[in-house]
């Protein structure tokens, strides 16, 4: 079905970041613009949301060129799923950095930064056409680039340079797999690839070219060998950066890797074998990395890198079941990661520092907020009926058919790794007795912020946190998003004839 | 024509790999450079080299009748070097402001982030 308003939210994003551009160091009116249009932004994707979930997949063509030779934009329900969390995470960052980023950081161009990456986001979840993601891609992570040096201190500097260098070089490798597609196929719509890509005798051709793509996501999204400037990096920002970034820019490389292998190198079986071996290391290294670190951005940092190894173990095994766990993983992992580094950005602000040696006391000092706390760090081990623990038994039952035994005992590891590292945190940050910690002259603690400032830093985290416990008790819904969304991945016939406006690929 | 571009895009790929390996700062970002090219180049050899048949359909025709120029990697290629532009140029200021708050070009040096616990 064409309808061509599938592009509202890019368009309305892209509005947003103009028009604060024109508040340029008005930093009060951009805080309410900015929450203003976070919230418009949201509507915009549940209306989406709802669009797409009653009338099936939506088309449109940039241009009204016919399908494989214009851009495309296509609307399905992961794509718009997709578009909704990242509509979600995007108003939670932007109610918590008004509320605990300091001036001098929000003063150049932190909001209409903030939005054009969320518009990047947007339209990589939204485009049908390769290239097309590739552009987005880019938006994506220039956006990351501004945002990640915003305040230049020298550890951001330091981190940024080798998120720069190895995102550079992730692009440059997609840039290839895609001059490689384009080569055998002739086509850069994803759709028209896809059968063509099918239809093609050379299979080797094929295989290395998937390879490529795999190592240019597996760089974005941090998976194994090519992890290791995540937690390099992600602990340096404000915690209101970290939250966006561990939320959204690590999972557009699985949302990209899950489209690009179900669609266009759909069932191929070697890869399956080496993205199973992958996911498998990255549990291992991403957990004992967290067990070992003591900074909680860094601890973190490492359990992104744990968790993508879920991620890619349920695309690995590559059965209905196993997507479809995969896909509640990616649901349940975006809310409660923005939500973690927000925790910490909290933490920090009540104490100045990050270091849980010195921390302490904080469940004696405010129980409260402590139990609000308490909902993100259990769902991510996923105690039942917590959220992370229904995406697990998908991915467990999912091993046991494909008898990935030695991925299952990973995967039953990582949990406990994440266990422990949870366990210890709660203990060291939470029951320990409080310590005199050196009061930075010139830093603004939580207790002397005024009371809006308190409730835009506590608000986000309540509304990320109530998220989360929906996941949890309202799982089956949330179970029928995601059997829906793997039942279009594991059959792309539909996304096809959507796109190419066929009425059969297969006779 | 193609075994020569063919020739180029494997010593720019080469070259760019072994500067990306080397320790200086400056060496790097000329080693993204030199594989970005690369990666552009190789997109315009992969949409097929042909030459002096440019794709405009001929006078009372409907299709095209003979080979053409396919006009879609050239596209491809200028967004790339377009957008491969803004990334280096911000590359190179993040260098020069790494060097200056950090005093060095040793990436050896850069390991604070990681080192500490």
């Amino acid at each position: 079905m064409s309808n061509s308003t599938i592009v509202l939210p890019i368009i309305f994003q892209f509005v947003a970041g103009t028009i604060l551009l024109f508040f340029w160091r008005k930093i009060s009116v951009q805080k309410v613009l900015s929450i203003l249009f976070s919230t418009l932004g949201l509507g915009i994707s549940v209306w989406l949301f709802l669009l797409v979930w009653e009338h099936g997949i939506l088309v449109t063509q940039s241009g009204d060129w016919k399908a494989p030779f214009g851009i495309s934009f296509v609307a399905d329900i992961f794509g718009v799923t997709m578009v909704l969390l990242s509509s979600i995470a995007g108003l939670a960052v932007s109610i918590f950095s008004a509320g605990s980023m300091r001036r001098e950081r929000l003063e150049f161009g932190f909001f209409p930064i903030l939005h054009l990456l969320i518009m990047g986001l947007q339209g990589a979840f939204l485009t049908g056409d390769i290239f097309n993601l590739y552009v987005w891609f880019e938006v994506v992570i220039i956006s990351s680039f501004v945002l990640l040096t915003l305040g230049g201190k020298k550890q951001q500097l330091e981190g940024a340079l080798k998120y720069v260098s190895l995102n550079l070089l992730a692009s440059s490798l997609f840039l290839i797999g895609i001059g490689f597609i384009y080569g055998l196929t002739g086509s850069l719509n994803m759709a028209d690839v896809a059968i063509k890509l099918d239809s093609l005798q050379n299979r080797g051709l094929v295989s290395v070219t998937s390879g490529i793509f795999l190592v240019a996501f597996g760089i974005k999204s941090a998976i194994f060998p090519m992890y290791f400037w995540l937690p390099a990096s992600y602990h340096t920002p404000p915690p209101a950066v970290s939250a966006i970034f561990a939320g959204l820019l690590t999972k557009l490389g699985i949302y990209a890797m899950l489209r690009t292998f179900t669609l266009m190198f759909g069932g191929d079986e070697f890869m399956g074998d080496i993205m199973v071996i992958l996911a498998a290391l990255t549990i291992l290294s991403g957990g004992l990395g967290a067990l070992l670190k003591q900074n909680m951005g860094k601890i973190f940092g490492y359990l992104i890198v744990c968790h993508i190894g879920f991620l890619i173990a349920g695309l690995g095994m590559y059965t209905e079941l196993a997507i479809m766990g995969t896909v509640f993983y990616l649901i349940h992992d975006i809310i409660v990661k923005t939500n973690l580094f927000m925790v910490s950005g909290l933490i920090l602000k009540i104490n100045g520092t990050q270091d849980i040696r010195q921390l302490g006391g904080m469940y004696k000092n405010y129980p409260l907020l402590s139990l609000l706390m308490a909902i993100p760090l259990f769902s991510l081990v996923g105690i039942p009926p917590l959220s992370g623990f229904w995406a697990k038994i998908f991915l467990i039952q999912a091993g046991l058919d494909t008898k990935e035994y030695v991925l299952i005992g990973f995967i039953v590891l990582g949990s406990f790794l994440t266990l422990w590292v949870i366990a210890r945190l709660w203990g060291e940050v939470f029951w320990k007795n409080s310590t005199d910690l050196p009061k930075k002259a010139d830093g603004l603690y939580f207790p002397q912020m005024s009371k809006i400032d308190q409730w835009l830093m506590v608000f986000p985290i309540v509304l990320l946190s109530g998220i989360s416990l929906y996941i949890g008790f309202g799982a089956e819904n949330i179970i029928l998003l995601s059997q829906r969304i793997s039942l279009e991945l594991m059959d792309p016939s539909g996304y096809i004839e959507a796109v190419l406006g066929l009425k059969t690929i297969n006779p | 024509m193609e075994i020569l571009l063919i020739i180029i895009i494997g010593l720019l790929h080469a070259g760019g790999l072994y500067m990306l390996l080397r320790r200086s700062m400056f060496k790097m970002i000329i080693g993204l450079i030199l594989l970005g090219n690369g990666a552009n180049l190789l997109i315009f050899l992969l949409g097929r080299l042909v030459k002096g048949n440019p794709p405009v359909i001929e006078d009372g025709m409907k299709v095209f009748s003979d080979i053409y120029a396919d006009p879609v990697p050239q596209a491809l290629v200028l967004t790339a070097i377009v957008i491969g532009f803004g990334l280096q140029s911000f590359a190179i200021i993040l260098i020069k402001r790494v060097y200056k708050v950090l005093n060095t070009d040793d990436l050896d040096e850069l390991n604070s982030t990681d080192e500490e616990i």
